[in-house]
């Protein structure tokens, strides 16, 4: 059993991404998909900001342009198919991340020396700039960003690989699920290799990294190599994936989406921005179709992780899992059970809130019929309604803090 | 082209007026708390929507005073059960904060005003010309708009150098522990510095807005060129921080106003080139969203401190 | 006669509803694919609101063949990747026609995916309406069987816009300014050609093009006409770069006409008011006269319900789509698109005509300026565009390179 034990994780992934399609209903492929190549670019940039403390605000260039490298070989792909000779007649469409991670990496090597000399501030102001330089600069080279348009393929050319033909997102689905599956391998292996392990000491104090001989400066090139390399291959899986790619995937907005999968996951653990990935997908994709305010409750769930639970999802997860294995879960849970319940009249309220201005403001939202209910922001129940969720929240969460505290 | 000049001139100092009122508050809030707020260009799209919701009911010159004051206070909420809370985790924390603090404060905005433009206008009054040069009128707004920016310099330049609480924030810019040690509460100073660089901000929104066209992406557009202006006049110095602004504000106008393109420029130095190229025929024009980006990682390479600053980021 | 002819119109399929509602079928949906949020959504919603609107009308007629119409809005936020998210998320959820408008860029995308989808699905067909999408290479070089447009295209009205121009003797001195994407470039191109070939004595005086959608502050490219001498000022901008470049244009006291091709862009006239009147032209499918006055009691009914005027192509679209399918005897999209093909119809403007060969819509065009005092305002406001000028069908249309591929 003990022999198994560290390759339970990678079993149970496995199993689940073979089982996943079976699950779920067709149309949900398109969502599994796009939160694939979200896994890839959250951990992507944790390999910066959890494992390295380098705050980017520009990881999206590595990822856009990492994508743009994919599609134009898809282009070139469809071109030598076609005339049947050349090296890319026969390059299958299944290895265009390579090509992704290719030119992310090559783009952080050319220009991350630089960049890499301080960590922190300095840092994030200068990934902003080459974030925004980028996304700008797109604009005058319609050749090779195609404009507004952006550059468009087609990914049924080339040899086929495992009889994926790639016509439809169920094809897609296995290639996505072998490339997740990869990346994630790879990426873990990383934080286990001496230069992972240096990454973490030149985050927490680059001072003695340097005087034991390691400068920060090339630790930090190095993982930003690395990391521009994943980012870029979390593109090529979007350039299959869309058959398309714009300007806007090189944007401040993309970067920030990174930021916030991997904040929002858990940025002190592997596994982390994994979850944050999901949840915010899944958050972007569902609640929109039900509500305008969708982009808000991202916004307020990034907020609260933020300021309230700084280890993240996972990290909430991570301590149920500890609790566990020292058998302290039942003494704990009941006080985690009442706090959680506290949370969600917190969630209530503030759903409750947004609906009726959202009402109030601009007519009913979906949302609101979604969840059955008849709001009419005239009435004093339904702010009535709360003030006492709110209230019965605080309450809840005053009562049981001393058992909280007592049993921490 | 003396015409061209003359406007292009007014325009980029207006512009760039506009960017300093923005970038003093964050480059006063940076060098005192050594937090990058994130949010700042928010607040300032706070300021023209409040003013814009203000004057339907009180008319634009009470909401012109009125706007910027809300502004403040939320300011001054945000940092005493917001950012006071996440400071103890670090600098990084502080900026994942005010950075969700954005995206919150843009989407309320679409909440509360949706998200099309609303016509947040001066009064008509405003509109007429103030004087007309070269057949163009020049209005009476865009003046006053200057006044104000100009006024507000001054002020602020006296509030710092010639009064008792300048004298406090300009100690703890520099000997933060020290004003503490001396018996002045710190933490109230910093609530009260945030919350006077986001009315700052919230000014700049009400006499930009109706400049620049009041909806809820305005924040977005500006808020990073405003950390290009705070990092390339150095981190903590108004006087950097208003050259930067005007650099920035007359670069980007002038650069639309003479459309030259690269094998033009290359032209008058003697090499002929394509003026179609992809790369030769690339405009001014076309550079000039890009200039201040240029210009911040640039100065980040080879100034870290910036033009005017003395501190590294 | 126009409406005597819509009531027999009208009764006649009162009398088909009737024997359709008994079999009671499934509704027919659209999914109208186009900015509805963001600074752009000026041009997408009274686009979402006109197909509603007119989508009641045509239910209380008995919908397409009995089937009832429903209209799905999906939101690009102008962003072409988006728009394939949306395109994937509507063909899941099991919609087959799509109507879309703004953007070229966003055309491009939809037409190159919707042309892989159909091939790839040879049993589950997609059709793509386009009803302001312009670029002239939609039904030219690139035509598609898939692809119908309802808009005359960018050349076909710069050639009507030139020829006014021509017989104008005032104008010797033309300022254009466009978006910098293959709409404004081909605009702009078309603009430069025509006017060589018809007035060769005037003279190109200004030739700028601006970012698509970022610009706030008009103030350089105003001082630039102004400095320019140009007597004239050609564009082809949309969205919030019309209203914005028009309202700069009036601060600053500029008073050449501008010639426009969508100078009633809602927000354009409430900002604009006095100053405009007389200066701002437009071309297009009809003008604020409504001579028709059950048109005319339409645009107060629209304006009253919904916030936004009358829609005239969006409206004649979705009344073309029924009178195909009424005519095939179906919603299934080939047989559908097969009857709109060649389709003629009676619009509000006059004779309307679906060219089979290039599914290019012929239809009436008229250049009309801003008026005060018109008996139907746009906007609430008492402003609109007064006829100065008609084009017949035969007038307006152009040849085309198209050489479509039908399907089997």
């Amino acid at each position: 059993m003990s022999v198994f034990r560290p390759f339970a994780p990678w079993l149970i992934s496995l199993a689940v991404l073979l089982l996943l399609p079976a699950v779920t209903g067709g149309s949900a492929v398109s969502v599994i998909n796009v939160i694939a190549i979200h896994i890839v670019f959250a951990l992507s940039y944790n390999m910066l900001l959890g494992q390295g403390g380098m705050l980017s605000f520009g990881h999206a260039a590595f990822f856009g342009l990492g994508s743009y490298a994919a599609i134009h070989a898809m282009n070139a792909i469809g071109d030598a198919a076609y005339a049947g000779e050349g090296f890319w007649a026969h390059f299958p469409v299944f290895l265009l991340p390579l090509v992704g991670f290719a030119g992310g990496a090559l783009v952080a090597l050319v220009v991350g020396w630089p960049f890499c000399r301080r960590a922190g501030t300095a840092f994030a102001m200068i990934t902003l700039g080459l974030g925004e330089l980028v996304a700008t600069g797109t604009q005058m080279f319609p050749s090779v960003f195609g404009g507004e348009t952006g550059v468009f393929s087609n990914r049924m050319v080339g040899p086929v690989w495992f009889g994926l033909e790639l016509a439809q997102p169920a094809d897609v689905y296995w290639f996505m699920a072998f490339w997740v599956f990869a990346a994630v391998l790879a990426m873990w292996a990383f934080t286990r290799t001496p230069l992972g392990r240096m990454s973490n000491a030149v985050r927490d104090n680059p001072d003695r990294t340097q005087f034991i001989g390691y400068p920060p400066r090339n630790v930090r090139f190095l993982v930003f190599i690395a990391s521009g390399g994943m980012a870029g291959l979390a593109g090529g899986m979007a350039a299959v994936n869309y058959e398309i790619v714009t300007p806007e995937s090189l944007s401040l907005v993309a970067s920030g989406l990174a930021l916030v999968m991997a904040a929002v996951g858990g940025l002190g653990i592997f596994y982390g921005p994994i979850v944050g990935a999901v949840v915010v997908t899944l958050m972007n994709s569902l609640l929109s179709d039900f509500t305008d305010a969708s982009v808000l409750y991202v916004g307020i769930v990034f907020l609260a992780v933020v300021m309230f639970a700084p280890s993240g999802l996972a990290g909430g997860l991570e301590q149920i899992r500890q609790a566990w294995h020292r058998a302290e879960l039942a003494r704990k849970w009941p006080g985690w059970l009442v706090g959680a319940a506290a949370v969600i009249a917190w969630i209530l309220a503030l759903v409750l809130t947004v609906e009726l201005v959202y009402l109030i403001r601009h007519g009913d939202d979906k949302l609101a019929q979604a969840l059955g209910l008849e709001l009419n922001a005239a009435s004093p129940l339904a702010w009535g309604t709360v003030v006492i969720l709110l209230a019965v929240g605080y309450g809840l969460w005053r009562v049981t803090a001393k058992h909280r505290e007592a049993n921490a | 082209m003396l015409e061209t000049i003359v406007f292009s001139t007014l325009n980029g100092i207006l512009y760039g007026l506009l960017l300093f009122m923005l970038s003093s508050g964050l480059t006063l809030i940076f060098s005192m708390m050594g937090v990058l707020n994130f949010a700042h260009a928010s607040f300032y799209m706070l300021g023209a929507y409040f003013a814009y919701a203000l004057g339907l009911h009180i008319g634009f010159w009470p909401a012109l005073f009125l706007a910027p004051c809300l502004v403040a206070v939320i300011g001054a909420v945000v940092e005493r059960y917001g950012l006071r809370r996440v400071h103890a985790s670090g600098h990084v924390a502080e900026l994942l904060f005010t950075f969700g603090l954005a995206y919150v404060i843009d989407e309320l905005v679409h909440l509360f005003w949706g998200s099309i433009p609303v016509s947040y206008v001066p009064p008509d009054y405003m509109q007429n010309a103030l004087f007309t040069l070269f057949g163009t009128d020049y209005s009476i707004y865009r003046g006053v708009t200057m006044m104000i920016a100009v006024f507000m310099f001054a002020a602020l330049w006296f509030l710092l150098k010639k009064t008792r609480v300048g004298m406090m924030i300009r100690a703890a810019l520099t000997h933060g522990d020290m004003v503490g040690h001396l018996g002045h509460n710190v933490p109230r100073l910093f609530m009260g510095v945030f919350g006077f660089g986001c009315a700052l901000a919230g000014l700049a929104g009400v006499i930009g807005g109706p400049l620049l066209n009041t909806e809820p992406g305005m924040a977005q557009t500006l808020g990073p060129i405003v950390f290009v202006v705070v990092v390339v006049g150095g981190m903590g110095s108004l006087i950097g921080a208003f050259y930067a602004s005007l650099l920035i504000g007359l670069l980007q106008t002038f650069f639309v106003a003479f459309d030259a393109s690269i094998a033009d420029l290359l032209g008058v130095i003697g090499i002929s080139v394509d003026p179609y190229g992809e790369v030769t025929g690339i405009t001014l024009a076309s550079l000039a969203p890009m200039t201040p980006f240029i210009l911040l990682v640039l100065i980040l390479i080879f100034r870290p401190c910036g033009l005017m600053g003395e501190l590294e980021p | 006669m126009v409406k005597t002819l819509l009531n027999r119109f009208a009764v006649s399929l009162l009398l088909l509803a009737g024997v359709a509602n008994a079999a009671n079928p499934e509704p027919v949906r659209f999914a109208l694919i186009d900015p509805l949020t963001g600074p752009m959504s000026v041009v997408g919603q009274p686009a979402l609101e006109q197909l509603k609107f007119t989508a009641d009308r045509l239910n209380e007629e008995g919908g397409i063949n009995g089937h009832e119409i429903r209209i799905v809005g999906f939101d690009n936020k102008i962003n072409p990747q988006e728009s394939l998210v949306q395109l994937q998320k509507a063909i899941d959820d099991g919609i087959r026609f799509i109507i879309q408008g703004n953007g070229s860029s966003v055309g491009s995308a939809l037409l190159s995916s919707i042309n892989k989808h159909n091939q790839r699905n040879p049993e589950d067909r997609v059709v793509y309406f386009n009803y302001a999408a312009i670029e002239p290479s939609f039904t030219n070089e690139r035509c598609s069987f898939w692809h119908f447009r309802f808009d005359a295209n960018a050349d076909m009205k710069m050639n009507m816009l030139t020829d006014w121009v021509a017989e104008n003797d005032d104008f010797k001195k033309v300022f254009l300014i466009n978006q910098d994407y293959s709409f404004g470039q081909a605009v702009s191109e078309a603009a430069m050609r025509m006017l060589k070939e018809k007035r060769p004595d005037i003279e190109i005086v200004g030739n700028v093009f601006h970012p698509l959608g970022k610009v706030k502050d008009f103030s350089p490219y105003i001082s630039k006409i102004k400095s320019s001498d140009a007597d004239v000022v050609i564009t082809g901008n949309w969205g919030q770069d019309i209203n914005l470049l028009i309202k700069s244009a009036s601060e600053y006291g500029v008073d050449v006409p501008f010639l426009t091709y969508y100078g009633n862009t809602p927000g354009t006239i409430t900002q604009v008011g006095e100053k405009g009147v007389d200066r701002i032209y437009l071309i297009s499918e009809y003008h604020g006269d409504f001579t028709d006055p059950e048109i005319a009691e339409r645009q107060e009914k629209m304006y009253k319900q919904t916030g936004w005027d009358l829609y005239p192509r969006v409206s004649v679209m979705l009344e073309m789509i029924k009178k195909a399918g009424d005519k095939a005897g179906s919603v299934e999209p080939v047989k559908l698109a097969r009857a709109l093909e060649g389709l003629q119809f009676k619009s509000m403007a006059g004779d309307v005509t679906m060219r089979a060969s290039d599914h290019q819509i012929q239809m009436p065009t008229f250049i009309s300026v801003l008026k005060n005092n018109m008996s139907h305002g746009a906007e609430g406001t008492d402003f609109n565009f007064h006829e100065v000028a008609a084009f017949n069908a035969e007038q307006a249309t152009l040849p085309t390179s198209c050489r479509m591929r039908r399907p089997k």
